[in-house]
């Protein structure tokens, strides 16, 4: 069976949920590889998952320039295990560095690129979900090696345990690569809950949470969830929750198993980024707010009394 | 220094957007087309460094004709001024192909800087910048909420989900932002008056030294097989807050099993 190699994401030695769905995906179209790029030592704790989760190879890349520079380093690699094991496609996940790898790999190899896809068929054709949830297109590549960047929270991951044979690969990186140095990483904000474009529940508040301060009970409705905290712009804008929490067209896309919007109007903005959501959960006064259009289940009233209110009683049935 | 941005055409976010029947290609003609937003961002960063240190800010859009109604927006911002390429060759054009005539226009132009959005609101494609980086052979510093220039050293601080990094580079280089970075300005009546004298170059295939084969819709890399326009979703349960709305919100919570 033809090869598809996988970019794998990783951090803090655990393999991201992205990548075993990247995985899982990579299983249709042929038998995974996974492509593991870090600091020297890193790949050795992601071997055994990787391996659970359908990787018959591992191609392992370790160099302290893999995280020095910017996105060049990892698409050179690529290219050059494109170039040596001619796979059937390559699968990248759909983050900011992800796209920009694929973009690249997409002009050095002549081929063709669809971003962002949630599904891949058999023979190659891609899903995609486009402007805000309004059009499911299918695509097709038609040049070199078919490269696809996949939206978290597409599939859900399933193990199929495999050889999982690890792999070292020979690549120096290339002077041409470290043009752009990566000095620094910064933390911000650190969160005990789940990230959000991978989170199976989100709750998000708009401007109409009021403040800062009171998106303490949007917080407190997702930890009785077990869920991501989300925020429009228009609550992003005015300072009441940091912008890497925005969802939308200019934020995040997430596609959770449950999306809550409480004292969100429902702007096509907004809507770009949650819309495809499995299932869609509203509070909002103004029950002729757009949003309501996307709910399964909507509650017009005060947000002040219906989110705390809700959370005992999540609380109270979790026991 | 010298710097050209990059800013397309985009249909309306806002209206209602979809593809073309007859072969599957964003439909343009018939949408409100405005300024990608994110452009417009680039622009003002490219404004404040002009006004600062000096040199010149060139748009350059790859686009159908109306796409001039863009540029004039961008050069009543304050713009110098602009290459428009435009070409009946070039609808329906994939990314990768895009990247190659954007490069070939971006070599007819003396920049020390390109500046363009982190993405655009049609494609939502967001790898333009890192195209034209591996064509051009400079770095790219992507998803930048800050921009510092310090001579020829450039550095930004890239966006990230916690926080940002740091990214360093020597220009020339490309740089794309996100909306975090700025305030765009609005044009003032000056700037829309001086905007209709201001020069835009418009160039073809055959100016960019490019063949009909190297582009458009039956050459793409990729191609749209087929589409459908989403079904609208059924009608939810809505019920007013009379005390209860928590209680029976939990109660179709615990149904679809999330309690
Ligand atoms: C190019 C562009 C990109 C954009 N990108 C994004 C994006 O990525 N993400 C995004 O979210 N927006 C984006 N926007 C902005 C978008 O158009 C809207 O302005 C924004 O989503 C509105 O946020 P909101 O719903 O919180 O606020 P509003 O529209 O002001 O709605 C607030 C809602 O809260 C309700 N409310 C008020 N008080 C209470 C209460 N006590 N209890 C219950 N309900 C209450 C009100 O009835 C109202 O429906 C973008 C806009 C543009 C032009
Ligand atoms: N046809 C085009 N003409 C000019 N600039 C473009 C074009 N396509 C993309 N860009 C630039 O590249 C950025 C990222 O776009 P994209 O990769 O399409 O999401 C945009 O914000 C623009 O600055």
């Amino acid at each position: 069976m033809a090869e598809v190699l996988v970019l794998i994401e990783h951090a803090d030695g655990t393999v991201r949920k992205a990548a075993l769905e990247s995985l899982t995906v990579a299983r249709g179209l042929g038998e995974p590889s996974a492509v593991v790029c870090g600091a020297p030592g890193e790949a050795a704790a992601l071997r055994d998952r990787l391996a659970e989760y359908g990787a018959a190879k591992i191609y392992v890349a370790e160099s302290e320039d893999m995280v020095s520079y910017l996105v060049a380093p990892k698409t050179e690699l690529l290219a050059q295990l494109i170039a040596e094991k001619s796979p059937a496609a390559v699968v990248v996940p759909s983050t900011n560095e992800g796209k920009e790898i694929a973009g690249r790999l997409a002009v050095r190899t002549g081929s063709g690129l669809l971003t962002d896809v949630t599904e891949v068929d058999a023979d190659g054709t891609a899903t995609q979900v486009v402007f805000a949830g309004a059009v499911i297109v299918k695509s097709k590549v038609c040049t070199g090696t078919p490269i696809y960047t996949l939206r978290p929270n597409s599939v859900s991951p399933e193990p199929a345990p495999a050889a999982g044979e690890e792999e070292t690969v020979e690549f120096t990186v290339s002077d041409a690569a470290k043009a752009t140095k990566i000095l620094d990483r910064v933390v911000e904000t650190t969160t005990s809950r789940p990230e959000l474009t991978e989170a199976g529940i989100v709750v998000s508040g708009g401007r109409g949470v009021g403040s800062a301060e009171n998106f303490a009970i949007i917080e407190g409705l997702a930890d009785a969830l077990g869920g991501a905290v989300g925020a429009s712009r228009a609550a992003t804008d005015s300072g009441f929750y940091p912008h890497q929490f925005q969802v939308g067209q200019t934020g995040k896309t997430v596609s959770p198993q449950l999306y809550l919007a409480a004292g969100i109007s429902g702007a096509i903005q907004h809507r770009a980024g949650m819309q495809t959501s499995k299932t869609i959960v509203v509070i909002n006064k103004d029950g002729e707010a757009p949003i309501f259009d996307l709910a399964d289940f909507g509650v017009v009233g005060d947000l002040n009394k219906v989110v705390p209110a809700l959370t005992d009683e999540v609380t109270k049935r979790k026991g | 220094m010298n710097i050209v941005v990059l800013v397309k055409q985009v249909p309306d976010s806002g209206s209602e957007r979809t593809l073309s029947g007859s072969d599957n290609t964003v439909e343009r003609a018939s949408a409100d087309n405005v300024i990608n937003e994110m452009d417009e961002y680039a622009i003002e960063e490219a404004l404040k460094l002009t006004e600062a240190d000096g040199g010149e800010v060139t748009i350059l859009t790859m686009g159908p004709e109306q796409a001039g109604e863009t540029i004039r927006k961008s050069l009543s911002m304050g713009a110098h001024k602009a290459v428009h390429v435009t070409d009946a060759a070039l609808h329906g054009s994939c990314a990768v192909q895009t990247s190659a005539v954007l490069a070939k226009a971006l070599g007819t132009l003396e920049w020390d800087l390109v500046l363009c959005g982190a993405e655009s609101t049609d494609g939502q494609v967001a790898v333009m910048p890192a195209m034209l980086s591996e064509r051009l052979g400079v770095p790219h510093l992507t998803g930048a909420r800050k921009l510092t220039v310090d001579g020829g050293t450039l550095t930004v601080e890239r966006q990230t989900d916690g926080g940002y990094w740091v990214l360093e580079a020597q220009a020339p280089a490309i740089v794309s932002v996100w909306d975090t970075i700025n305030e765009p300005r609005y044009p003032s009546f000056k700037g829309i008056m001086a905007a209709k004298s201001k020069p835009v170059t418009t160039l073809g295939l055959s100016d960019l030294g490019l063949e009909s084969t190297d582009v458009g819709l039956d050459n793409a890399t990729s191609q749209v097989v087929e589409f459908a326009n989403r079904p609208p979703k059924e009608a939810g349960q809505v019920v007013t807050d009379e005390g209860d709305g928590a209680a029976k919100l939990a109660e179709f919570l615990v149904g679809q099993k999330f309690i």
